[in-house]
This record gives C-alpha cells, structure tokens and sequence, in this order.
C-alpha cells in the first residue's frame, strides 16, 4: 500500500467514526436501530461468510448458533428479579436464577457457549459435503429451536425472554463489527488463513499435501459459531426481547443473502451487503403497508419486502454470481479504476 | 404403558396415511436428485401450491373436484417444469453452492409470493363427501381420504416404476442420471429430460399437497416448509435416486412420528425434531441411505 492510500484509509476510517458517533448523536430512534442492526449483521454475515466463502462449507445452521448465544448471554445478564417476571409459567432451574455476570463476560461466555455447541455438531456434520451438510446443519439448526422451545426451566419455552439488559449500544456493537472484521482479515492472512482457502479451492489437493482437511473444517466451523454467537447475544441487548420461533430459517436467509450480494469471500463484500441489506429491509418496509398509488389502492401486502429480497439473491446467484465484490477486497485502486471505468480519469495503465 | 388393541390399530392407520404422504412428496426430491444432484428446496413449496391451485379451482371457478385436482395437478406440474428453466438450467455448470443458493432463493420467493398473493391467513379446503366420510371399522375410525391415501401413493408408485424402468423416457433419465454428459453424447435431449422429471415431480408433489388439504384441512402459504423438509430426509433416509428407498423412508418418518407421539406422548413437544434426529443418525451410520448405494468421490 503506498502513502497515498494508507492517508486515504485513514481519512475513511476517521470519516467513518464521525458518520456513526453523527449518527448516534442526531439520528432518531429508528435509525439509530438501523445503524445498530447494519453492524450486528457485519458479525453475522462475516461470520457466515468465513465458513461460506472462505472454507467452501454451506451451512444454513447459523440462526441455531445466534439462538445458543443469544439466550446464553441474556440468561447471563437478567437480574435475578427480572428471571422471576419472565419465568411466571415455570420457576427457573435455580442454579441460573441468581447468577448475574457482567455484560462482556456474559459475550464471552455466549460465544464460547455457541462454539462448543459448533464443536459438537461439527463433528459428526462435518464429515458430510455439500448439499448433505446444509441440510444437515439445517436440521440442527432445527433441533436446537425445538430444544429451546421444550426446555421451559432453562429457557422459557416459547414465551421467550423480555426486558433483556439493553447493552447493545452504538458504540458497543460497532465495536464488536470492527473487532471482527479485523479478528477475520488477520485469521485470513495467517497460514491458517491461506489453509482454509486451499481446502475450499481443492480439498483432495490440500490433503495430499498434508492438510489435515477435517480438522481445519472443524476449527473453521467453532470459530463461525462462536461469532455467530456473539452476533445473536448481541442482537438480543438490541431488541432486548427474543423467542425461539425468531432464529428461524429466514434468519439465515437473511444472512446468506448478505453473504451473496456482498461477495462469496469477501470481507469488505460483507460488510457493505449488510449495510445495503439493513437499510434495504427497512426502507422498504413500506411495502407491506397500505399503499395509495394514484390510481389503485393496495391494502398492505405483507411479504411482498421478502419476495423482492427473494428476487434480489436469485437475480445474484443467476446474473452476477460474483455479488457486489466478487471474492475481492476493496482497494483504493478499485475506486482509480471505476472512476476510469465512468470516464472521471483515464484509466491507470498497470505497472506501479 | 398398556394400550389398547383399539388404540394400536387406529395409530397404524394413522401412520400409514402420513407415511404414503411423505412417501409421494419424498419420491419428487429423489427424481430430481437422482437426475441433476440437486436439493430442489422449493419442492414443498411446489406441494403447497399444488393445493392452494386445487383450492382456488373449487372454490373460485366452481369447478367439479375432479376437474379441480386435474387441473392442479397439470398446472403444478407445468410449474415445476418452468421453476427448472428459469430458477436451475441457467446454473447447471456452476458450483454447487450456487445452484443451492438459487433454490433456497425459489424457495424463498414462491413462499412470498404466495403470501402476497394468496394472503398469510390459513384458508379452510371445502369439504368433498367422498374423501370427508368418517369410516368405521369396529372401534378404528378413520377419514375416508386416509384410506385413499395409501393406494393412490401405490398406483402412483406402480406407474412411475413402469416409466422408469420401461419406457424410452425412463431409459433417458436413468442415463441422464448415470452421466450427464455421456447422456448428450448418446443423442439424448438432457433438457427435455430433466424438464419431464421436473413434471412428474411436481405433479407428485401436487397430488400429495392435494391429499394433506383434505386430510389437515387448512392452507397457507408456509405449509410446505416442513412437510418439504421432512420428505427430503426421508428421501435421504431411504437413499437418494432411489424411488423405493423414497418411499421406504416415507414410511419410516410417518410411522416413527406418529408411534412416539402415540407411545411417548410426553415427547409431542419434540415431534418437528424426530426427523432431523433421524437423518444425522442416518447420515453418520450409513450415509448412502437404507437402499442406496455407496457412490465412490471421482478425483
């Protein structure tokens, strides 16, 4: 990276902070929701995209790992008082009742929650490919909702949990975005980094040259679920109230449909999809609303936000199989060659 | 736990019902798998129009039942068919995950469409008095359709054997299925082939959408999700490509739900997750499936 572009970079991270601290000073309510949720999915979508984009794992179990972790981290946080308001149907198992940690340690612990329980089902998922291992992870993504939902003691069953500790502040998860996006680049460019990109570009050949392939899966796959937890915990000291019915599959829809746009492997892919994806989920959710177009009334047609977003990942996938990124990074000479491409400036010929 | 004889017989029919229901459904994935190596994950969505199409051509076009389902059955399969053109030939040379992607996608879409559509509140399926007759046999009482269930699952079954094994156009999807592009050197049209198998999915998956209306007698827009995903299991269960290893597992998930629901009632909270416990048990034991066979991985 030449001077130029480091300043640049640093001038873009600087304009980056103000926008967010701007906008968590000025913005109303709602929008500084959007802006909370925009970096909680960064998390999500990049921790979906190491197993997606850079191991070459497709797993649809991610919401199962945001439920572990969501409820471990709220469970870890309530106040014994507001264990016994949300527990009215059955009492709480009483060794949870009273314990009460602070809110970093009660992340930590989600995360590491979620990563054992990724140790668990990757084990045995791992050891199937493709299309088997996303519905296998489907499936027990499946049976972790069915669990929460039966174990009323330790969970609530299907109430849910509310008035979860509002912790998630602007600040808190767009700090946790930025400690993951640069937890992954640096991963990345370990040799690490360089052995999960051989698994995924060529398994038979990463394992004949010594790669122990099943394994660096596997650490792959706990690291996914520990992220992933971290995002669902942190998702729940957002809306502050969580059930099991919400980590469903649609949830990791959502997620894949980020990975997608952005780029299969993609870091900076990522995180601009969750950005445009965020914003997009609410600025369209007028659609679901009664509209008044001058010569029709619709009575509000929920659902149809979500068929544009279904339009959205299959007009991706069918034209544009790279997304936004493709598998590259943003680069300040990404941006010298698209303003050649519009005709701002001629294009840099090569050779620096 | 004692139980009744009485209790043990109206289980069975039970589970039979469900099982031939699974059975169909789960034959649609199979064909599709066997022949492109792909999980149609809008199959249970296809299910699920085909019994919304049933519903609206008796209730909007007040059409005879007959013609109703006819009508349902072809236009369901025509979908199915144009569903592959757009949503999957595109895609046929990319990765795999790709192709995933794009039928988790059509999926998504046919599943919102039909909220937008067909609205989210459930609809009730009028009631047809031959399927809708409440049947006796000494303490056993069952609904008519459930007795309907099984042998139109085996007429089904019979048929589609003899197209697979007998006629010229199941001699191309077997082809198609060994080696696709061994198949396009023989001079086989590969498109039309995997549009058929498309067809007869579909129009399956309909007929099997057509018959849980009348037997759960409520519709909505979502209700192919889990039917879609646990005939998928059994597909895999009973081995993938495999139309009697569909059918086989078919029986097993219906039967295995309906028998620990009836046995082990303190497990009904539980019922949704037998399945997805069934399949990594499956997976992990014998990955190939009960009647599949091991696929060695080409280098």
């Amino acid at each position: 990276m030449n001077k130029k572009n480091l300043i640049r970079s640093a001038i873009a991270l600087v304009v980056g902070i103000l926008v967010i601290g701007l906008g968590d000073a000025f913005l109303g309510s709602f929008a500084v929701r959007i802006l909370n949720l925009s970096a909680i999915y960064i998390i999500l979508a990049l921790s979906l995209n190491l197993l997606v984009g850079f191991t070459g794992l497709f797993s649809l179990g991610h919401a199962g790992f945001m439920a572990v972790g969501a409820y471990v981290s709220a469970l870890l946080t309530m106040t014994p008082a507001q264990k016994t308001m949300n527990f009215f149907l059955t009492p709480i198992v009483p060794w949870l009742a009273n314990i009460q940690v602070p809110f970093i340690l009660a992340l930590l612990i989600a995360g590491l929650c979620a990563a054992f329980v990724g140790l668990l089902i990757g084990a045995p998922a791992l050891r199937l490919r493709d299309d088997y291992l996303a519905i296998a992870t489907l499936g027990f993504a499946e049976i972790i909702r069915v669990l929460i939902t039966n174990a009323q003691p330790l969970t609530n069953g299907a109430q849910g949990l509310k008035a979860i500790p509002k912790y998630s502040t602007t600040w808190v998860v767009w700090g946790f975005a930025a400690l993951t996006a640069a937890f992954l680049v640096m991963l990345l460019r370990s040799s690490y980094g360089r052995t999960i990109k051989a698994v995924r570009d060529d398994e038979i050949a990463a394992e004949a040259m010594g790669v122990n392939v099943f394994r660096v899966k596997v650490t792959s796959f706990v690291i996914s679920s520990f992220w992933a937890g971290v995002g669902g915990a942190l998702l729940g000291h957002m809306i502050t109230t969580i059930d099991p019915k919400m980590f469903n599959l649609i949830l990791t829809f959502n997620i894949l449909l980020i990975v997608v746009l952005g780029g299969n492997g993609s870091i900076t892919g990522s995180i601009l999809g969750a950005i445009i994806v965020t914003v997009m989920m609410e600025a369209l959710r007028f659609l679901d609303m009664p509209m008044n177009l001058i010569f029709f009334k619709t009575n509000g047609l929920p659902g149809l936000r979500m068929v544009i977003f279904s339009l959205m990942l299959m007009v991706v996938v069918l034209y544009r199989q790279r997304g936004l990124m493709g598998n590259k990074e943003f680069s300040w000479d990404m941006v010298a060659n698209l303003r050649a491409v519009i005709g701002l400036k001629p294009r840099n010929k090569g050779g620096r | 736990m004692p139980m009744e004889l009485s209790t043990f017989f109206q289980q069975l029919a039970n589970a039979m019902s469900l099982g031939s229901l699974y059975a169909l459904i789960a034959i649609g994935y199979t064909m599709v798998y066997g022949i492109l190596r792909l999980i149609n994950f809008a199959h249970g969505d296809v299910f699920m129009l085909g019994a919304y199409f049933a519903f609206y051509a008796i209730t909007l076009l007040a059409m005879p039942w007959w013609i109703a389902f006819a009508v349902a059955l072809g236009l369901t399969a025509v979908f199915g068919m144009g569903l592959e053109r757009m949503a999957y030939r595109p895609l046929r040379d990319s990765p795999k995950i790709s192709v995933m992607i794009s039928a988790i996608g059509a999926s998504f879409l046919i599943q919102n469409l039909g909220v937008v559509i067909f609205g989210g509140r459930p609809k009730s399926f009028p009631s047809i008095p031959l399927f809708d007759t409440v049947v006796r046999f000494g303490p056993v009482s069952v609904l008519s359709v459930s007795l309907f269930i099984p042998v139109v699952t085996l007429v089904s079954l019979i048929v589609l054997l003899y197209i697979v094994n007998q006629t010229k156009t199941g001699l191309a999807m077997r082809a198609v299925s060994t080696d696709l592009d061994a198949a396009r050197l023989m001079a086989i049209d590969v498109n039309r082939t995997v549009s058929i198998t498309f067809g007869i999915g579909s129009f399956l998956a309909a007929l099997g959408g057509i018959m849980w209306t009348m037997k759960y007698p409520q519709l909505n827009p979502l209700m192919g999700v889990m039917p879609g995903l646990k005939c998928f299991i059994a597909a895999v269960i009973g081995g993938i490509g495999n139309i009697q290893g569909a059918v086989l597992g078919g029986f097993i998930l219906g039967a295995l739900e309906i028998l620990i629901v009836a046995f082990l009632p303190e497990l009904t909270g539980y019922r949704d997750a037998f399945a997805f416990v069934l399949l990594i048990v499956v997976l992990l034991v014998k990955p190939a499936g009960l009647l599949g066979k091991a696929q060695a991985v080409k280098v």
